[in-house]
């Protein structure tokens, strides 16, 4: 009975945010834009030859898929609150966690998925190999989704502030710097042809550890910023 | 015990206990800092290596270890804030934040001081060196928060939250941030925490770090009385301590 409940009430938020996200195709597209604007301003800054953009082309993916969805945090939980919809979740019986965890995922699906597919794509023009991007991908999978759950905190924490955007990106930068270090290392592993399953097992803890944590933060920055 | 913790918990006698203890600690921190800096400039040896500007550690290890420690307070009272939700702790763990964040700039910019003669550059990206100028940009982060929500008790728990997930994430920053060099170069720069350290330089940075410790305890209490002054300034007790102070 419960079980189903629970169940009921994820797969109806999930598909209320995803449905919302949809509809609202400009927030959805518009990160992805300025993850290729900010790549492409790479290779324009640093030159065109093939041997240097390879080199630091793991850490520019990274850091633009970090910029680009800093940029996305700020409306997971904006909307919500603004229409006071948020307010009446939480105030409802049903399990915060669950809650949380379909924003979560919803989060992620509309812009952590883009973003993954996007890198596939963007990866051949800065001439990451195959094994490499392949690689990229495994890091991409295992990073974007604790990427949503450290941001969904910081917005929880910020949500209804002004320019919350700037301080989302204060507060999540430092924490998510371990993931850039495993996930940039595993992939110039790769290129190297070393092993790179430490730092995959590394990120995959990290997930681990964010999804069993990070919502009860959220929960709880939730509660606190609406009893305002 | 558990009587005297809640008696100290009301917001006015902590206050009163506080405007008691912060002669006691800011005077004896002030004797320490003039005995710690009289030994480390005349008693401690100059160092056969690094000649005089090794001095420098009589300031940066002290910042450095405070830097962390604060963290930790600030942390453990916000969240006994969040627990047991009292005034006193959400006060004290805003005033550490400025605090930290100085003892953290003052840690980076003493082991920059030294790097320039010692290791020829300003800044290596060195693993400790990283982390905490990463410590560095968790402080500024809360400071951010604090000052972007306006009511001060959800500043304080919000912060609370903040903090506690930093408390989470800093041995994973750590670690990483080690690994992350440790992959690139060896460690090919000798750190200060060698084995051995001779006991005439080691006293004097003892008493240094007594003396930051009495110091941060005479800040947060200074500051801490203000939070709780402004926090509580409509309840009765504040307004006859103002009273007081103006007729007297």
């Amino acid at each position: 009975m419960t079980r189903v409940r629970i169940l009921n009430l994820f797969s109806t938020i999930l598909f209320r945010d995803l449905l919302l996200g949809v509809r609202n195709q400009s927030e959805l597209v518009n990160p992805l834009i300025f993850f290729i604007m900010v790549i492409t301003m790479f290779p324009l800054s640093i030159g065109p030859e093939q041997s240097a953009l390879m080199q630091i082309s793991p850490a520019i993916v990274w850091v633009a898929a970090v910029l680009a969805s800093n940029l996305t945090i700020d409306g997971i939980f904006r909307s919500d609150y603004e229409d006071g919809s948020l307010e009446q979740m939480i105030l409802s019986p049903h399990s915060g966690f669950t809650l949380v965890m379909a924003k979560i995922l919803a989060h992620w699906l509309l812009a952590g998925v883009p973003l993954i597919i996007m890198v596939l794509m963007a990866g051949p023009f800065l001439y990451l190999p195959d094994y490499a991007l392949q690689t990229l991908f495994y890091t991409l999978l295992l990073g974007t989704p604790v990427l949503s759950l450290i941001g969904a905190i910081a917005g929880g924490l910020t949500m209804g502030v002004r320019s919350s955007g700037m301080l989302q990106a204060l507060l999540i930068l430092p924490l998510i710097m371990p993931l850039l270090i495993f996930s940039v290392s595993a992939v110039n592993n790769a290129m190297k042809g070393l092993p790179v399953t430490g730092e995959l097992y590394f990120l995959a803890a990290i997930l681990v550890l964010a999804l069993t944590l990070a919502p009860i933060a959220v929960f709880s920055a939730l509660k606190i910023r609406l009893s305002e | 015990m558990w009587k005297w913790i809640t008696k100290y918990a009301s917001p006015m006698h902590f206050y009163l206990l506080a405007n008691r203890l912060t002669p006691w600690f800011g005077w004896s921190a002030a004797v320490l800092f003039a005995v710690g800096l009289y030994g480390a400039f005349f008693y401690a040896p100059a160092d056969y290596q690094q000649g005089e500007s090794f001095r420098i550690i009589y300031i940066h290890v002290p910042s450095a270890w405070m830097s962390m420690f604060v963290y930790m307070v600030m942390a453990g009272a916000g969240a006994a804030g969040l627990i047991w939700k009292t005034k006193v702790s959400d006060a004290v763990a805003r005033s550490c934040a400025p605090l930290g964040a100085s003892f953290t700039f003052l840690a980076l910019a003493t082991g920059s001081l030294w790097g320039k003669p010692m290791w020829g550059t300003w800044w290596v990206w060195d693993a400790r060196l990283t982390s905490e100028l990463i410590l560095l940009f968790l402080y500024l982060g809360y400071i951010a928060l604090q000052s972007a929500i306006d009511d001060r008790r959800t500043a304080a728990r919000a912060g609370a939250i903040l903090a506690l997930v930093g408390v989470v994430n800093i041995p994973i920053i750590h670690y990483s941030v080690i690994w992350w060099n440790t992959l690139h170069q060896g460690p090919t720069i000798s750190k200060l925490d060698s084995p051995s350290i001779h006991i005439d330089m080691l006293i004097p940075l003892l008493v240094m770090a007594l003396a930051f410790n009495l110091y941060f305890a005479a800040m947060v209490l200074i500051r801490a009385r203000m939070e709780i002054v402004e926090q509580e300034k409509n309840s009765k007790w504040v307004q006859e301590l103002i009273v007081d102070k103006v007729s007297v």
